[in-house]
This record gives C-alpha cells, sequence and structure tokens, in this order.
C-alpha cells in the first residue's frame, strides 16, 4: 500500500512526461542541419514566440500565458492520468493514517540497496509512522486538489501535459522525502522537491523572471542544502550511519562530545542540528533565506499553493519533526530555531502588511505562519507545530487557489490596487476566500484558531532562552496577520471597483477549480477542532508514540498558562481586524495618509527590508566580480603568464639572444673561447686547487 | 580460468581496426564510409568483449585478475598486464564511449581515414594505460596516448588549435618527464619494474617524497588540478567533439588512475605528508574554478571549467584514504566520464548546426527542441549533482570521507555545491530556455536519430547509478577496500613508530 501511495504519482510523471515530449517531438522537426535563409520569421514558431516576447518584460507577475500554439496533444489523458492516479494515492493516505495513527500498524519497507561502501549502508526504504502519516495525507490531499484545480486552470496552456507531469514528479519526490527511513533518501527527496519547484516556477520558460525566479529558488536552496549535507556529514561522522534508528539510538551518548569545526570547538549534537536546520531554512523560507519565496510565486498558481504553501516548504518543519530526538537534546540549537522562526513570523507579516501582488501577500504570509511552526519546534511542542502545517496546508492552499480563481477571474490581473467590489460578480470565491482568511487569522473554532493558539501557548509556556521573544513576535504577528489578510479581502471583494473593464468582464472559475476550493473550505474549518486533542492535547502520546519525542513538559505546562495569555491570540486577531475595517471600509484615505507621514518605514517594508538589495551587493556583485578576476587574472595573467605562455616567452627570447651572438666572425669566437679558457684555469686554481 | 588473453584482445582490438581503415585505400567518399563503419564495427566489437571481462570478474577477489605476462625486455622489464577493481570500471567506461565518439564524429568530413585511425590508437593507449602493470609499459600507453590526442586537436581543431595542442603537449610533457626519472628511480631501489611487486615493496621514505612529487607533477596535470588546469579549458573548446568527450571522460582519469595506483599503495607515507597540500589544491580547484565557470562566454569552457572543479573532488576524496573517500572518487570519475563526456555531445550538437560555441548566440532552443531541452537538462542536473543521477554519488561519498579526516576541507569544497548549480542553472538557462528569437536559430531542429542513439543510452546510464550505483561500487569495492588497509596500515606503523621514541 506504501509502494502505492509512493509510486503511483511517479508512474503518473512518467507517463505524463511521455506524452509531454512525444507531442513536443512530433511538433518540431528532428535534424542536423540548418537552413539559413532569411524569411525565417514566416514560420508559425516565429510568430509564437515573438508574441511571447513581447509580453515578457512586464515583469511583476501575471498569471497569463498569451496562447498562440495549438494545446499539446494528449492533454486530456495526461490530466486525467495525473489525477486518477493521485486521488487513489490520496485514498490510500487517509487509510493509512488511520491504519497507523490509531491502529499502529508502522511499516517499514526495505527496497532495495542504494550506496554501500564500507561502513556506509544507505538503503532505499519507505517508513510510514504517524508522522509520516501525517504528511502523506497532507501532500496527497493537497496535491490531488491541485491536480483537480489545474485542469481547470490551466486549460489554456498549451504545454499541460508538461506541467501535470512536474506536478506528479513534485508529489513523488516530497512523498519520497516524507517517508524516508534515513537521511540520504531525504535529501533525495529534499533536492527532488526543489529540482520540481525550479521546473514548475519556470514553467512559462518564455518570460526571463520566471527563469530568473527558478534559478533563485534553486540556488538559496542550494544555500540551506550546503549545510544540510554538512549536517548528513556530521551525523555519520558521529554516530557511523545514517538510518534513523541507529541515529535516535545513538544521540543520548553524545551528549557532551565536541567537534573542531573550522576553528570552532563545537558541542557535536548542537553542531549537527544547527546544519541540519540551515537546510530546513532554506526549504522553508526562514528568514535571511527567505528570498526566493516570494519570486516563486512567478509559478502558475496552482504551483503556489501545492508546493509554495502547503507542502514542499513545511519540509523543513517536518525535517525538524523527524530529528526531534536529536533536537531535545542540543537546547542551544532549540535557541536557535526559536529565534529564527519567531524573527521570520515578525518579519515576514511587516512585508506583507504593505505588498500589492495579490500571490505575494499570501506568500509572506506563508512564510510567517511557517515561522510560528518554527516556534513550536523550538519550544519542542513538535506534536503542535506539525498541527500548524497541517491545518495551514488547508487554509492556505485555500487562499492561494481562491487567489488564482480571482486572478482567472480577471483575466490574470494580481494587483489588488486593480481589483475591488468583486464579491458581488464572484460570490463563491468570495465566500471560500472569507473562510480562509478566518482560519488564517484564527477565528474561534476554525483550524487555525487551534493550532495557531497552542503554538502562541507553548512558546509562552516554554524554558527557551527565546521563548519571551517568540511569545511577543507571534502575539505580534497574530495582528499584523490578521491586518494584511483582511486587507486582502477588502480591497479584492469590497469598495468601489478600480478598473471597470476586468470588473465588467470578472466571472466564477470553472467547476475543476471550484469543487477543490470547496473541499479546502470544508478542511480549513474542519481539520481543527477533530485533531486538537491528539496534535496538541493528551492524545498526543497515542497518537504520535515514538515518531516525534516531545519535551516531556511542554504539553502539560501549556494547559496552565493564565487565562489572559490564552486570550490574548483572539484579542489581537479582533484588534488586527478593526484596523484592517477602518483602513480599507470606513477611512480609505488613512492608509494613504499613513504611508506619506513615514516614508521611510513605507518603503522599508516595500522593498522587503532590502534583502534582495543587499544580497545583490554583498553576495551576487562579489562573486561575479571574483570569478572574472579569477579568469582573467588568476588564469590569464597568472598562471598562464609565468606558466606556459610565459616560459615560451622566455625561450624565444633567450633563443633570439643566442642567435645574436652567433656573429659568424671568427675573431669574436676565439675572444669568447679565450675568455672560457681563462675563467677555466681560474676556477681550477683558486677553486679545486686551493684544498 | 582465462584461457585466451581477454585484456590483450580488448587493448590491442582497436589497433587492428586502425590497420584496417589504414589499408582501406582511397580518399573518395566509399572509401570515408568505410573507415567509419570498420571504426564503429571495431569499437563495437572491442565494448562486446570487454564485457566478458565484466562478466568473469570475481569482485570479491581484491588481487588483478585476467593477468598476462610475459617476458619483454632486458630480463626485468615484462609485458604484464592484469586488472582489479580499480582499474576495471575505467577499461569499461574507455570502451563503452570509444562507440558514441565514433557515432558523435560521423559528420567528420576532412581526413576521416586518420581521423578514425587516431581514435583508435588512441583506444588501445587508453585501455593499455589502465590495465599494463609494468612500470615501462605503463609509461608507454601513458605517454602514447599523448600523440593522438595532440594531433587530433591539432589537425581536427578549431581555430587556435596549434596554441591549444601545444600547450596541451608541453604540460603534459613537463610532468611525464620527472615521472621517468621516479620511475627509475623506482627501478634502483626496488630492482624491478613489477607494478604489484612494487606495491609490496616499502620505499624508504626520503624517496617516497621525492618519487611521489615526480608522480603528483605528472598526475596533476592530467587531472588537472590547480594552478596546472589552465591548458584544459583551450584544448576543450578547440578539440573536435569526439576529442572533448575523450579528454574529459578519459584521459581526465588517468591522473586519478594514477594516483590510486602509484602514490597512495607505493608512497603512503609521502601521501599521507602531502594530504593537507592536496586537500587545499582540491578545494582551490573547487571554489576558484566554479566562480571562474560563472563567468563563461564560451559553453566549452564553462563545461571545462566545470570538470576542473568536480576533480577536485576527487582528488580530495583519494587522498582522504578513508574507504568513502577513494571508492567515492572512483565512481566519482567513471559518473563524470559518463556526464561530462555527455555535456560536450550536447555542446557538439548545437555547435554542429550553429558553427558557434558562444553562450550569447544562443536561446529558447527549447522552443524548437524539446527532445535536446529534456536531455541537457538531465546532465546538467547530473553535473550540478542532484541526488537520483550518478553526479550525486560521487560527490556525495568523496565529501563524506573526506570530512572523517579534515572537516574544514569538507566544509569548503561543499562551497562548490552552490556554486555548481549556479553555473550549471544559468548556462541552462541561457541556452535552451527563453523565447526564441534569434533569427538565425529559427530553423534549428531537433535531435536526430543518431544523436539520440549517443545520448540516450547515458541518460539511461546517468540515472541508473544514480539510482543504482551498486555495479560500479561492488566492482571495485574489495580492490578499494585492499588499498584503504594497506594505506592505513602503513600510516598507523609510521604514526606508533612515531610514539615509541
Amino acid at each position: 500500500m506504501v509502494q502505492a501511495i509512493v509510486f503511483l504519482p511517479l508512474l503518473g510523471a512518467i507517463l505524463a512526461g511521455l506524452i509531454a515530449i512525444f507531442g513536443a517531438h512530433a511538433r518540431n522537426p528532428s535534424g542536423d542541419t540548418v537552413e539559413h535563409h532569411d524569411d525565417a520569421h514566416g514560420h508559425g514558431d516565429a510568430h509564437a514566440s515573438a508574441a511571447h516576447d513581447d509580453h515578457a518584460p512586464d515583469d511583476h507577475g501575471h498569471d497569463d500565458h498569451h496562447v498562440s500554439e495549438p494545446p499539446a496533444q494528449g492533454s486530456r489523458a495526461a490530466e486525467l492520468i495525473t489525477t486518477a492516479l493521485l486521488f487513489v494515492s490520496c485514498a490510500l493516505s487517509w487509510f493509512a493514517l488511520v491504519d497507523v495513527g490509531f491502529l499502529h500498524h508502522e511499516a517499514r519497507i526495505a527496497l532495495f540497496p542504494w550506496i554501500n561502501s564500507g561502513d556506509l549502508q544507505v538503503s532505499w526504504a519507505l517508513r510510514v509512522d504517524t508522522l509520516t502519516a501525517v504528511m502523506l495525507v497532507v501532500v496527497t490531499t493537497v496535491s490531488s486538489l491541485v491536480h483537480l484545480y489545474s485542469i481547470g486552470y490551466m486549460d489554456e496552456d498549451p504545454h499541460r501535459p508538461r506541467f501535470f507531469g512536474y506536478l506528479s514528479l513534485f508529489t513523488f519526490a516530497m512523498l519520497m522525502l516524507v517517508t524516508a527511513d534515513n537521511l540520504v533518501q531525504m535529501y533525495f527527496g529534499w533536492e527532488g522537491v526543489g529540482l520540481a519547484s525550479y521546473l514548475l516556477i519556470g514553467f512559462w520558460y518564455l518570460r526571463p523572471s520566471a527563469n530568473a525566479a527558478a534559478i533563485k529558488a534553486f540556488v538559496v536552496n542550494r544555500v540551506g542544502d550546503f549545510g544540510f549535507g554538512l549536517g548528513i556529514f556530521a551525523v555519520f561522522f558521529l554516530v557511523g550511519s545514517t538510518d534513523f534508528e541507529t541515529i535516535f539510538a545513538a544521540a543520548p551518548s553524545l551528549a557532551g562530545k565536541t567537534i573542531n569545526f573550522v576553528g570552532w570547538q563545537a558541542d557535536a549534537l548542537t553542531l549537527a542540528c544547527l546544519l541540519l536546520f540551515m537546510g530546513a531554512m532554506g526549504k522553508s523560507a526562514q528568514f535571511l533565506l527567505h528570498t526566493w519565496l516570494p519570486d516563486a510565486m512567478e509559478g502558475p498558481t496552482p504551483v503556489s499553493a501545492l508546493i509554495h504553501a502547503a507542502t514542499m516548504v513545511t519540509a523543513g518543519v517536518f525535517m525538524v519533526a523527524r530529528l526531534s530526538p536529536l533536537f531535545e537534546l542540543a537546547p542551544n540549537a532549540q535557541a536557535v530555531v526559536m529565534l529564527v522562526g519567531a524573527t521570520t513570523a515578525f518579519f515576514a507579516a511587516t512585508v506583507g502588511l504593505v505588498q500589492n501582488d495579490i500571490k505575494r501577500i499570501v506568500a509572506y504570509s506563508t512564510c510567517s505562519q511557517l515561522g510560528y511552526m518554527f516556534v513550536a519546534m523550538g519550544a519542542g511542542a513538535y506534536s503542535v507545530g506539525m498541527f500548524h502545517l497541517f491545518t495551514h496546508a488547508f487554509f492556505k492552499a485555500l487562499l492561494f487557489l481562491g487567489s488564482g480563481s480571482v486572478i482567472y477571474a480577471m483575466h490574470h490581473e494580481q494587483d489588488i490596487r486593480h481589483m475591488g467590489g468583486l464579491w458581488r460578480k464572484i460570490p463563491y470565491t468570495y465566500a471560500v476566500m472569507v473562510v480562509g482568511t478566518l482560519a488564517l487569522t484564527g477565528f474561534p473554532l476554525t483550524a487555525g484558531y487551534f493550532s495557531k493558539d497552542a503554538i502562541i501557548e507553548s512558546a509562552y509556556a516554554s524554558h527557551n532562552p527565546f521563548a519571551m521573544y517568540g511569545f511577543l513576535m507571534t502575539i505580534i504577528a497574530a495582528a499584523l496577520t490578521s491586518f494584511y489578510s483582511w486587507r486582502l479581502i477588502f480591497k479584492t471583494f469590497h469598495g468601489q471597483p478600480h478598473d471597470e473593464k476586468h470588473y465588467e468582464a470578472a466571472h466564477e472559475s470553472p467547476l475543476w477549480m471550484l469543487i477543490p476550493i470547496g473541499v479546502l473550505a470544508v478542511g480549513s474549518i474542519a481539520a481543527g477542532f477533530p485533531f486538537k486533542e491528539l496534535f496538541a492535547g493528551h492524545g498526543i502520546e497515542e497518537f504520535f508514540r515514538e515518531s516525534v519525542k516531545m519535551n516531556p513538559h511542554i504539553v502539560e505546562e501549556m494547559h496552565h498558562i493564565p487565562q489572559t495569555i490564552a486570550f490574548l491570540p483572539t484579542v489581537m486577531m479582533v484588534l488586527g481586524f478593526l484596523v484592517s475595517y477602518l483602513f480599507y471600509i470606513r477611512r480609505p484615505y488613512l492608509p494613504v495618509e499613513l504611508a506619506n507621514s513615514q516614508p521611510m518605514l513605507n518603503q522599508f517594508l516595500l522593498n522587503k527590508w532590502y534583502f534582495d538589495e543587499l544580497y545583490d551587493l554583498i553576495l551576487v556583485r562579489p562573486t561575479k566580480w571574483l570569478g572574472r578576476f579569477l579568469w582573467k587574472k588568476g588564469d590569464g595573467w597568472f598562471i598562464d603568464g609565468f606558466g606556459p605562455d610565459g616560459v615560451s616567452a622566455r625561450v624565444f627570447d633567450i633563443t633570439r639572444n643566442a642567435v645574436k651572438i652567433q656573429t659568424g666572425y671568427l675573431y669574436h669566437y676565439a675572444f669568447a673561447m679565450l675568455i672560457g679558457v681563462a675563467g677555466l684555469i681560474t676556477w681550477f686554481m683558486f677553486g679545486l686547487g686551493g684544498q | 580460468m582465462t584461457t585466451w588473453p581477454i585484456l590483450s584482445v580488448v587493448t590491442f582490438l582497436p589497433l587492428v581496426g586502425a590497420l584496417l581503415v589504414y589499408v582501406s585505400r582511397g580518399d573518395d567518399e566509399a572509401a570515408q564510409r568505410n573507415s567509419r563503419w570498420i571504426a564503429l564495427w571495431t569499437t563495437v566489437i572491442t565494448f562486446a568483449v570487454s564485457l566478458i571481462l565484466i562478466a568473469r570478474f570475481d569482485p570479491s577477489v581484491a588481487d588483478f585478475q585476467f593477468v598476462e605476462k610475459a617476458p619483454w625486455l632486458a630480463n626485468t622489464i615484462t609485458y604484464h598486464m592484469g586488472v582489479d577493481g580499480i582499474s576495471l570500471p575505467f577499461v569499461i567506461l574507455t570502451t563503452a564511449l570509444m562507440p558514441f565518439c565514433i557515432i558523435a564524429s560521423w559528420k567528420v568530413t576532412s581526413r576521416v581515414r586518420e581521423y578514425m585511425i587516431a581514435f583508435l590508437v588512441l583506444e588501445t593507449l587508453m585501455v593499455g594505460t589502465f590495465s599494463a602493470l609494468d612500470l615501462v609499459l605503463f609509461y608507454l600507453f601513458f605517454e602514447g596516448g599523448l600523440i593522438p590526442m595532440f594531433l587530433i586537436i591539432g589537425v581536427w581543431g578549431g581555430p587556435r588549435r596549434v596554441y591549444a595542442s601545444f600547450k596541451f603537449f608541453l604540460y603534459t610533457l613537463l610532468g611525464s618527464v620527472l615521472m621517468l626519472l621516479a620511475i627509475m628511480a623506482l627501478y634502483w631501489n626496488g630492482g624491478t619494474t613489477d607494478i604489484p611487486t612494487l606495491m609490496h615493496t616499502t620505499v624508504p621514505r626520503s624517496l617516497q617524497t621525492w618519487a611521489w612529487l615526480a608522480f603528483f607533477a605528472s598526475f596533476a596535470v592530467k587531472m588537472p588540478m590547480w594552478p596546472v588546469h589552465t591548458w584544459l579549458p583551450d584544448a576543450h573548446v578547440e578539440a573536435p567533439t569526439a576529442g572533448s568527450v575523450i579528454l574529459a571522460a578519459i584521459l581526465l582519469k588517468m591522473g586519478g588512475y594514477g594516483f590510486l595506483r602509484f602514490s597512495l599503495p607505493m608512497f603512503p607515507l609521502a601521501s599521507h605528508d602531502f594530504a593537507p597540500l592536496i586537500f587545499t589544491l582540491s578545494v582551490v580547484a573547487i571554489v576558484y574554478t566554479s566562480l571562474v565557470a560563472l563567468m563563461q562566454e564560451d559553453m566549452k569552457k564553462l563545461i571545462a571549467y566545470s570538470s576542473v572543479a568536480h576533480m577536485g573532488f576527487v582528488t580530495m576524496g583519494i587522498f582522504a584514504g578513508t574507504i568513502q573517500g577513494v571508492a567515492g572518487g572512483v565512481f566519482q570519475m567513471i559518473s563524470h566520464g559518463i556526464v561530462s563526456g555527455a555535456l560536450f555531445l550536447c555542446v557538439g550538437i548545437v555547435y554542429d548546426r550553429m558553427h558557434t560555441r558562444e553562450i550569447a548566440a544562443y536561446g529558447g532552443l527549447v522552443n524548437r527542441m524539446p527532445l535536446y531541452a529534456l536531455v541537457f537538462m538531465i546532465f546538467t542536473m547530473a553535473n550540478v549533482g542532484l541526488p537520483g543521477t550518478s553526479g550525486f554519488v560521487g560527490e556525495f561519498m568523496t565529501l563524506l570521507g573526506t570530512f572523517r579526516m579534515s572537516i574544514t576541507t569538507a566544509v569548503f569544497a561543499s562551497l562548490g555545491v552552490i556554486l555548481s548549480a549556479a553555473y550549471a542553472l544559468w548556462l541552462y538557462r541561457k541556452v535552451v530556455f527563453g523565447p526564441l528569437v534569434k533569427p538565425s536559430l529559427m530553423s534549428i531542429k531537433d535531435l536526430t536519430f543518431r544523436e539520440g542513439l549517443t545520448l540516450f543510452p547515458l541518460v539511461a546510464l546517468t540515472i541508473l547509478f544514480g539510482v543504482y550505483p551498486k555495479p560500479v561500487l561492488d566492482m571495485s569495492a574489495a580492490s578499494v577496500q585492499q588499498l584503504v588497509n594497506n594505506y592505513n596500515t602503513a600510516v598507523t606503523a609510521v604514526k606508533a613508530a612515531a610514539l615509541l621514541q
């Protein structure tokens, strides 16, 4: 069954990929000769690409793709195959969750050996415990709904088989990640989702901005993976294995060990955890490594929902939960986790306040919510973080797909300043977006209410050195979240339409798209209460058992925090809503005045704390400069200059001078001979003869 | 159990093919076609015969197999051939890649006969290098390989071919002169030129140092290690496609093979002493050449620089002296042979069409060459070291093996992971993605059947070895184990002796 869950998406990806590549090959002739005639512009494809190119420069994402090619053959087949396989996988996953979570049937299925060398023994294996089962459900549910949604959303795109192939490939990689039984296989899934993300962000490869965003995503993730890789090496160095069971069993004996890491005498466990966490920071777009996520919105909206909201970006959270037996033994690493998580939660929320691109607002919100999850991880309340991961998958996918529905209705307009009053035109989308917003802001009894409040409580109750900081940041971020979420709703759906043409043409999306959003809306409400006890209450022990190692006191202490503290998140949520209502419904001139009175702050936030500029200045430019310098000066001037070219030049000089000496006059030669003989005699007399 | 000298057959079969091409007189169309087909059949048959080696090879034996020994020169120098788990993969790599090179050269039109002869002779010399078990014999094969390569670059190369071929020749020759001296010194010390015997002869420490340095000079140039790498980009840029493939895939591996066959087993103490030097040079190579690769404007140069970086992982792993490091080094070389060879084939494909390697001359190829885009993507990802491709396994193992010995080295070498992603994806984006607007590219066509024939088997191998590298790892496991054990024994013995004093 587990094999089916994991490999059915792969099968779908391969089939869709084959359809895509055969179709594409059939449309493009083979041949290794090129006819060079100037009327090549008359060619149909030339028109197509020219049309794309016209559109390409306007950078800021419009989910748009001028259609001038016929759709690929077999598009419908590819869609149906991948979607159907995903739904089968999804059904099996829910079954697996029940089987593992409640009936306690953990599974570990060995497939075949991978890298065996000396004491390094890595195998392909599938491991399903409760933690994995939760992720299986999240991944396959959202993925199957996104597949279904994409059938509608991408209906005008000529490259649908490729798109669905990528989506299924992503799902496969993500499933490999969550079912990994060792760090190396996890790394496989980790990089695999990175590849799929790269391909999907750059799906519209005609757009320079999409290509740039794709590369940025991959490279920034690689910075994180640099740490992940070193973390694997460090663990192997300490334990001699990469299997989770072996590592966890050996972890307690590692306490107090130190490693000399580039001149720093580090506590072994702390070091390993921090290195691994660096990978998590990259994948989950945490503070300092977050810059790729907003740019990733260049991808089609279903991709943003699946990869950059519900699943891939939560891989870092999952990783920390999976490695909880290590992190529990490394309190300093946990402190860093909480510090980073809390900072991200606050930072991303502030940036989200002023963005105008509907997808980017939701993207920053994702970034912020991931910060929340890491706060719980840092507090040692792993299941609570997983709870938020679980609920967040529903409402954030909902918000993205809802935004997609808005964008679709507005004919690929993404700027909320050009929207307004849309609730009359697309009431269904409006309703589900409000549900998503309620859940995100933590309105009582929605899914987000239970999980987010639990995180804030865990931060308050924890004994982490940054606990107070974490609590404050998450509390402030709660108000900010509420503000920017409602801002999005108000500016999009209420008020007066700002763009009459688009407004008049707005229409509700097809059923393909509305059904998945509806399901997610139900999930956004229902994923909270029934699971509360299992993730954040007294059922944790029974439900998660060995799959996560909780801080032993955290849950108890969470339940004994003061009542006022427990109410605070709700108060903040209401506060955010009221300010937002005031700003965007009652007194629409207020935000403008505020922005004008605080230009510095406004610019600072609008430019996302200037991180892109900063990195460009301190990393990208120097790297390029250094590359050019080493090439031209290092290789060209120094090595070649003093090496082969220099030597050959010297040889040339010497021969030229030697030629000069040969004058042809006898007395020159006789004179040289005489000098030579005199020199020899002198040397014999004084050099050797003297002894 | 060997009843016939398989190894010699594999080695000299290409020479027979070369002879056949030579005797098929004439320079007209028919003769050219004949020489192509003869060359192709020769390389295919050679590959088929080499498969018998795999079938009969016993991976549990660490020592040399298929040994052939016959007296040859001056009583001491013998014709001694044999392979173990370290050399067999390289033999197979050579025989397996040759048919692709011949197919890739199908469209060569000038001096076809000589071209084919040069490649077939080169194959003999390369296989010979990997299977020679006598120092003199090894030296002959090793240095002999220079000549056909020199000719391939110098005759069939690009506009600056003369400069490139001389640079290539000078660099390599300088190293080999020193190696010849070291070979003589070894003979005086051990009284034999037999490699297996020498591997078990202890060499005095002072001689170890000098001999190690002399061998190092030769192998470092071949590898190539920083700072003697500058011949490689020039040679690659000027060489014809198949020449680049051979250069990247096999000739570079001779350096790594030399380290494994000579430096580590014969001079363990010197290897241990010089390991920090190697680590430093490797890390510099990885970071430095990756940075340089970022700024390249020529496709072949970019891939050439990335080759230097990847070879940095190999040297680092080998001299870490751990099982994973050494086995990873072997695997990385095999994988790099497949992947970089394939990348050069990819460049060759567009070069054949457009006659330029300038990155800026391309863009948007995916619009008209979807198959090419797919294949190129897979090899780009393998070059980046994405798990699931063969590139990952070697990189991972060498880094893992090195981490045990020198954490600092592993940390700085890991920077290559980031940089390789940057330059490889940048290249891909510039060449393949984007709109197709350049008028010259409008009528470019996708892979032909012949080109697919060269690339798809390599795609399959790249992914197979990425997911299931066991065949290669198992083949070399016993020999690597023995090598590492001997190395560690020698090093510990000296350390223990030093402690006693």
